[in-house]
């Protein structure tokens, strides 16, 4: 019996091993827990998502040969530390051949520079600060960047409000959200002149009062206030500057579009104005498909990261497609993987038609969404790189 | 100028109530056992959790039949009651055994961590990382004084929390109980033997220090409703932080403390970028501290309360 039994274990192990031959395998390296929850998930859905699509047509053609995939998704707490590790994790004892993630540019920095120490092509699909993939060829992007979103916002603020001064508040441990707030000061002063731009207020990540900020920021009675932070904080910024008797607009980044925004926002968000990768509301096509999909799946209409990570994960099978044939030696196949990268021209995504320059970031088109009083993320317009 | 000095006293009375009610709890338990909670600012994450629960559950059967206002007078006694549940439970379950067996109140301290982290975790497990937002259950009223800007929310949070000290001091000061608990205080041993029951006297104080940590939850909740599974710790430990500034013990040096702590803290926030918050705010407790080591209402090993 107990012959029978481990003779069964011996084949099935090698069972295992023949099957793992034949899969791609590839990290992604994710919020689940910590302060952005919502974002990890969205992720890890929009990735499932793909991975049944093609393990359900028997696999990823490279080259004639089938290969299944297999995701490990890792959690990295919205933490830079535990991202670091993550991508360690996933290089090291995962063994895999690329890594998607991570989403906010405070851990896409820090695990941009340990993926590129170690030579695995990395891309995240949501971090837009340019740090992420300066000067780091194994490092790519999905999302445009902020020093092309910083005058997108500008330039609508003062189109639409009429402002001729702002304030900002943003998050002072963010990467992302410091440096899209130093953009915009640069770009708004540059406009408008010196001390246009009224006040410049930071907070901590995990700060839940900002009465402070907040009162400096109404008392010196700006036009508008740009705030570039997560939507969970959006939230509780907006209702305390209502609640200190601010009533003129506000304007959001990316960081805004997640499902969970009008969750936690609720009425005071309706109204106001963002930047992001795409509109959910009037897409069309291939996008519209996408969205349609999710919704049916999951049961919530998809925000920009879901759909950025779908294009980044179809642009890791594009190259691994590309490189023609896949590599048994897992280092062969991650430096392969990064020249079919480098090499690609135009890709054909959901949330746009990118072309890549030099530093591996695409050149695409950034939306201007306003949110409606049912809480949809409407089409408002469409601005393009000249 | 005037206006802006008003502005930032009210934020920081808002901002203190937080600490004030919830460094009572830290101070009441170590008053009585000598016994810091470190589980606490947990039981105050609870406390808005619970608060979560009751207030929707109470909007979804009674929102056609009461008004907000009504619903809030509801959900508070509520709260309160289940939160103390949450306290005693711990009591019974992690400090009474250790107790009896007559621990070092180190190994004490240690369990109250370990139970701050098991109910943050619990949380997590359970109830998962994604955010909860508390239901508006009142209209927000934004009030005009003098040019400053307070809400009917605000008022209520420092009238509650100057409330709660004044029902305190009374209770400390005038009632058989905290005759007891003071006695206790002074002597845990001596105190069986005068007919008084230990173990009353304890659950009572946990039910008072938890009952206000959930109407501190609570309030939290109202004013800023965004729920998540971590949002006790950092608070609690500021709150502990005011309660050694005050004087642990002593009710007076627990909402001096707290209060203290928001001034400092708003007032740093104000004139310098919000990355000095913490640090000038904690150096200016430890000089405090250095000047007086007990804190400001504290007396070295005497009666405590």
């Amino acid at each position: 019996m107990r012959k029978i039994v481990f003779t069964a274990l011996l084949v099935l192990l090698f069972a295992a091993q023949a099957i793992a031959a034949d899969t791609i395998k590839i990290g992604f390296n994710i919020p689940l827990t910590g302060d952005i929850p919502k974002v990890g998930e969205a992720s890890k859905f929009a990735a499932e998502m793909l991975k049944e699509d093609i393990n359900g047509a028997g696999g990823l053609d490279v080259g004639g040969t089938k290969y299944m995939l297999d995701f490990i998704y890792e959690d990295n707490e919205s933490k830079a530390e535990s991202a670091v590790n993550v991508a360690l994790k996933l290089i090291e004892r995962d063994q895999v051949v690329a890594i998607v993630g991570p989403n906010s540019s405070k851990q896409a920095v820090p695990a941009g520079g340990t993926c590129d120490d170690n030579q695995t092509p990395m891309v995240t699909p949501w971090s837009t600060n340019p740090d992420t993939t300066l000067d780091r060829p194994w490092v790519f992007r999905a999302a445009f960047l902020d020093p092309f979103q910083g005058p997108v916002v500008a330039n609508f603020a003062e189109k639409t409000f009429g402002a001729k001064t702002a304030a900002v508040i943003y998050d002072v441990s963010n990467d992302y959200s410091k440096g899209l707030a130093e953009i915009f000061q640069q770009v708004w002063e540059g406009k408008k002149g010196a001390g246009s731009v009224v006040a410049f207020e930071s907070h901590g990540t995990k700060d839940q009062d900002f009465s402070a900020q907040l009162s400096t920021i109404v008392a010196a009675k700006p036009d508008f206030i740009f705030v570039p932070d997560n939507y969970n904080q959006v939230a509780l910024i907006i209702k305390q500057a209502r609640q200190l008797g601010y009533k003129g607009p506000f304007m959001g980044s990316d960081a805004w579009g997640s499902a969970e925004l009008m969750t936690l926002c609720g009425d005071d968000c309706a109204g106001q104005y963002f930047s992001t990768h795409y509109a959910a509301a009037g897409a069309t096509g291939k996008t519209k498909e996408f969205i349609d999909r999710y919704s049916a799946k999951y049961g919530y209409t998809p925000d920009d990261v879901a759909a950025l990570t779908w294009d980044a994960t179809r642009l890791v099978l594009q190259a691994i497609q590309e490189a023609g044939k896949v590599e048994s030696d897992v280092r062969k196949e991650r430096k392969a993987i990064r020249e079919a990268m480098s090499k690609i021209q135009k890709f054909e995504g959901i949330t746009g038609t990118m072309s890549f320059d030099e530093q591996g970031d695409p050149i695409k088109c950034a939306v201007v969404v306003k949110i409606s009083p049912k809480g949809e993320f409407e089409f408002t317009e469409s601005v393009c790189p000249q | 100028m005037l206006q802006g000095f008003l502005q930032y006293v009210i934020n920081s009375l808002q901002w203190g109530s937080f600490y004030a009610l919830i460094a009572v709890g830290y101070t009441l338990v170590y008053g009585v056992l000598l016994l810091i909670n470190f589980a606490h600012g947990d039981i105050f994450m609870v406390g808005a959790y619970i608060a979560f629960f009751v207030s929707s559950m109470l909007i979804a059967e009674l929102s056609g039949f009461a008004s907000g206002w009504m619903l809030v007078a509801m959900a508070v006694p509520l709260t309160m009651l289940l939160t103390a549940c949450v306290g005693v439970t711990l009591e019974r379950v992690a400090y009474r055994p250790l107790r009896k067996k007559g621990a070092h109140r180190l190994y004490v301290v240690i369990t109250a961590l370990m139970c701050g982290l098991i109910l943050e975790n619990g949380n997590l497990a359970l109830l998962g990382a994604s955010r909860k937002k508390f239901p508006e259950m009142v209209d927000t009223v934004v009030l005009n004084i003098g040019g400053a800007s307070i809400t009917n929310l605000k008022l209520m949070v420092i009238f509650a929390a100057i409330g709660v000290f004044l029902f305190l001091h009374w209770i400390v000061t005038k009632t058989k109980l905290g005759m007891a608990m003071r006695a206790v205080s002074f002597d845990k041993f001596a105190v069986p033997l005068m007919g008084i029951p230990l173990n009353t006297v304890i659950v009572f104080t946990f039910i008072l220090g938890s009952g206000f940590a959930g109407l501190a939850g609570m309030l939290f909740a109202m004013s800023y409703p965004i729920l998540e599974p971590y949002m006790g710790a950092l608070i609690g430990w500021k709150a502990f932080i005011a309660a050694v500034v005050g004087g642990i013990g002593d009710i007076r040096g627990a909402f001096i403390g707290g209060f203290l702590l928001a001034f400092i803290e708003i007032g740093v926030a104000s004139v310098l970028p919000s990355s000095f918050r913490d640090l000038f705010a904690f150096s200016i407790l430890l000089v405090i501290l250095w000047m007086k080591p007990t804190g400001l209402f504290g007396i070295a090993k005497t009666t405590k309360i």
